[in-house]
């Protein structure tokens, strides 16, 4: 089994990212799990969802306290909330940043990738929401799931052109980091 | 949005799946009013209505007091009715609820538990559901999406049996379940009117033959209606296994009927719970068993009728039990399923010590750690006998001292 933790602020789709990786699991031929960490969720407040992804029926309902990767969808939670407690060492964070990995604060023995989700998010959706982009950047970082499946998913939930923008910034962020 | 049920299996949110199955129950009638973290259930529903997916009447009501009370006309008038709320909100129902079993008239109504106020708290645990358990009810709880979907179809089954004519609560951990996406089977219709007969009511609300329900009943009749509704509760202990069973052979899934174990037969040390923690001890006692430590689980998916012969059997031969509440009967320093248990062995022959844990309250995470820490006090109490008969698990004491 393994188990993801999002971070993000209210506002940037973490929930949905969760959902969206949780459906695309499912496609690939894997039991999933998605959930939110159930707080109060306010525009700008600092939030969490988990994934877990196995070959197995999953069972297990308790938070996720020891993640296999972890996702930061804004760089300046690194300053405020410990993103990177309980990472496994022969884990992943992926930071949404148009910094290095070796210039961010983060104190983890696991591996860091970044990615400027939100410059992918300007450029081809035409608006700040870089949920579905980390999404790509964690299917290409991660090889735990397909770019396809995600894509799949990411259309299904926003029909139209939305999804199809969506779509194309999700295969940008995997082929960047699969390519890196 | 669109007008079609989804169908089929695949990954849908909890609230989402409970709204599917109550709507394949074709129900005549649903009434319900919004509380977090309900809120999503009534918003499926609502929208099943307007889109014309389904054909039933959804009466939108000022409160829960009110939801309730529509159902209760409606229930008198012979229809199949549906509801779901929470905490404050089935507190607000709760003179309806006692009425609505009294008079005999089946429902179905999903219990998100969630916490009782004060202090305020949104999150999970049994409280809410426990305050009606002396209602007349059924009450079931679920342990993941798949059995909240197939739990909801057998609650009418056993309900709306002329035999029982009992509402049913069909109880889902608040946000842990109704706020979770994971893969459910989605029923088919066709299979669901196969396997679930139309509502056929012993008695309705009919102008052609006039009669009254819940009429005043002085000292002569009362504890005689009281009594009927006991028996009520008895035959409904057969009809929740058989529905379980018909189940199984329409869908080939089952859940246990007025219970459930885990490796129970040879356990020194069995742990007591209801609801989604069920999944978390599946996990914790398959990873002690690789490890040689003599664990199981009994699931209690009957609250009310309380199953106390079936679970007198299964934990006969252990050590000791470990009864984990997500409630608190305060005033008493335990949770109601621990109590009860208790009660259900004082005049058997089985001496095994029964220890309890209120665990979870407003939605505190129970990691598998707080699970194995609870294993490992049950060794002690083998070794050395019961230091504390009862405990709140993962307090902070630096809060409370």
């Amino acid at each position: 089994m393994k188990e993801i933790r999002i971070h993000g602020r209210g506002g940037q789709g973490s929930v949905t990212a969760a959902e969206l990786l949780a459906i695309a699991a499912f496609e690939d031929g894997m039991y999933s799990q998605a959930f939110p960490s159930f707080g109060v969720e306010r525009r700008g407040a600092p939030v969490m969802a988990f994934v877990r992804l196995s070959d197995k029926k999953i069972r297990l309902r308790s938070q996720v306290y020891d993640p296999d990767y972890v996702i930061v969808q804004d760089a300046t939670l690194i300053e405020a909330v410990d993103v990177a407690r309980g990472l496994k060492a022969d884990g992943m964070i992926i930071v949404n940043t148009e910094h290095n990995p070796e210039d961010l604060p983060l104190e983890t023995e696991a591996a860091v990738r970044t990615i400027d989700a939100t410059g992918i998010a300007l450029d081809i959706i035409g608006k700040p929401i870089m949920n579905t982009v980390m999404l790509g950047a964690f299917a290409g970082a991660s090889g735990e799931i397909t770019a396809e499946s995600i894509k799949n998913a990411v259309r299904d939930r926003f029909p139209g052109k939305v999804g199809e923008k969506n779509a194309d910034a999700v295969q940008s962020a995997y082929d960047l980091v699969v390519g890196s | 949005m669109t007008g079609k049920l989804k169908s089929g299996r695949q990954v849908v949110e909890g609230s989402y799946a409970v709204a599917h199955a109550a709507a394949i129950c074709r129900p005549d009638v649903i009434s319900a009013y919004p509380i977090t973290p309900q809120t999503h259930i009534v918003e499926d529903l609502s929208q099943f209505v307007a889109d014309g997916a389904i054909d039933c009447k959804y009466i939108n009501v000022e409160s829960e007091f009110s939801a309730l009370s529509a159902l209760v006309g409606a229930s008198a008038a012979g229809a199949r009715t549906y509801s779901a709320t929470t905490s404050q909100g089935l507190a607000l129902m709760h003179e309806v609820v006692f009425n609505m079993a009294g008079m005999r008239l089946p429902a179905v109504m999903t219990i998100v538990n969630r916490s009782m106020s004060a202090p305020i708290n949104i999150w999970n645990d049994h409280q809410d559901s426990m305050a009606e358990r002396d209602s007349g009810w059924i009450q079931l709880y679920v342990e993941d999406v798949q059995e909240l979907v197939d739990t909801t179809v057998q609650a009418y089954m056993i309900g709306e049996d002329p035999e029982v004519s009992l509402p049913v609560m069909v109880c889902m951990d608040g946000f842990i379940l109704s706020h979770v996406f994971e893969p459910v089977d989605l029923l088919d219709q066709k299979a669901v009117d196969e396997f679930l007969p139309p509502f056929k009511p012993l008695r309705t609300l009919d102008p052609e033959d006039p009669k009254s329900f819940g009429m005043f009943v002085d000292p002569e009749y009362y504890m005689d209606f009281r009594h009927l509704v006991e028996q009520a509760m008895e035959q409904s202990r057969s009809k929740i296994q058989d529905a379980a069973k018909s189940f199984e052979s329409a869908f080939g899934r089952y859940y246990g009927g007025l219970i459930d174990t885990y490796h129970t037969d040879d356990a020194e040390i069995i742990l007591v719970a209801m609801g989604s923690l069920v999944g978390t001890l599946r996990d914790v006692v398959d990873d002690l068993r690789s490890k040689g430590v003599p664990v199981g689980f009994l699931k209690v998916r009957a609250f009310r009728p309380f199953p106390a012969d079936e679970i007198a059997e299964a934990i006969a031969g252990a050590k000791v039990v470990c009864v984990l509440d997500k409630n608190i009967s305060l005033g008493t320093g335990e949770g109601a399923v621990c109590t009860e248990i208790k009660a259900s062995l004082y005049n058997s022959d089985i001496r095994v010590p029964v220890i309890g844990f209120v665990i979870g309250l407003g939605g505190r995470d129970i990691p598998v750690g707080t699970v194995q820490r609870i294993v490992s006090k049950a060794e002690d109490v083998i070794k050395h006998g019961i230091k504390v008969e009862n405990e709140f698990v993962d307090l902070k004491h630096s809060l409370v001292s």
